[in-house]
């Protein structure tokens, strides 16, 4: 049963989501800074960023769940 | 102001006139691949019976009809003259005439049945046949507009430049020598 969970790692909609976040975040990196060093560190920093933010909420979700 | 509007008209091409050439291709990549893509998501070319199709960029059209106040249109239109051509289908649908460019961004119309008497997928078929790629493809295109509004206000602003550390003890240099000398 495991097995077929992961199998379907990849079919997730929520992938759609990371070409979204790589966008955003070196579009405003880009809006922050002229050098391409300093922006792509800076995307690299608000795409963790926004990752975790997205883990804290699903954390809360998936709490909020179990408490019902 | 020129570089605004330039940015506003092509991503990147308002930074491209400021000289900032790597920000340009950045701003361009970004944003009209997010756009391309959310077109890519919001159409097909699967045959729906009679030779017909979705078609392509079915997400990205003007409406202000009763029932279908397209708002996302708003943001999508920050993309700048990608989205416009959906201001050309939106001007012929309100005549009656036919869509062109096979239907690329044309108004879908919202009678019940599946095509409307051009041969164009109506509201519902899109939703019935696109299901969440509508709302997928919607999405990716407003983003994609969006950003450029950020790029155009970037633009507008013009590059910044930062004094090093450098610059500031050659200037403090320069005036003690000329303290020096008077």
């Amino acid at each position: 049963m495991e097995n077929l969970l992961w199998a379907s790692f990849w079919h997730n909609d929520l992938w759609y989501a990371v070409p979204l976040i790589i966008a955003v975040s070196l579009v405003y990196s880009a809006t922050r800074h002229e050098q391409m060093g300093p922006i792509l560190v800076h995307a690299t920093r608000i795409a963790i960023w926004i990752v975790g933010f997205m883990a804290v909420v699903f954390a809360v979700l998936l709490l909020m769940s179990w408490w019902q | 102001m020129l570089a605004a509007f330039l940015a506003w008209l092509i991503p990147g091409l308002g930074h491209l006139y400021q000289g900032r050439r790597a920000k340009a291709a950045l701003f361009f990549v970004c944003i009209m691949s997010t756009f391309v893509y959310g077109l890519y998501l919001g159409g097909s070319n699967k045959d729906l019976g009679g030779g017909r199709t979705l078609g392509w960029g079915r997400v990205v059209y003007a409406s202000w009809r009763t029932g279908d106040r397209r708002l996302p249109y708003l943001c999508q239109v920050g993309i700048g003259l990608p989205a416009l051509p959906a201001l050309v289908q939106a001007d012929r649908a309100g005549d009656g005439k036919a869509p062109l460019w096979n239907g690329f961004m044309a108004t879908p119309s919202l009678e019940r049945q599946d095509f409307d008497q051009f041969g164009q997928p109506t509201l519902n078929t899109l939703h019935k046949q696109l299901h969440r790629f509508f709302e997928l493809g919607t999405v990716y295109t407003m983003i994609a507009g969006l950003l450029n509004i950020l790029a155009v206000y970037d633009a507008w602003g013009g590059p910044v430049f930062i004094e090093t550390a450098n610059e500031d003890k050659k200037d403090e240099g320069e005036d003690k020598s000329q303290d020096a000398d008077s």
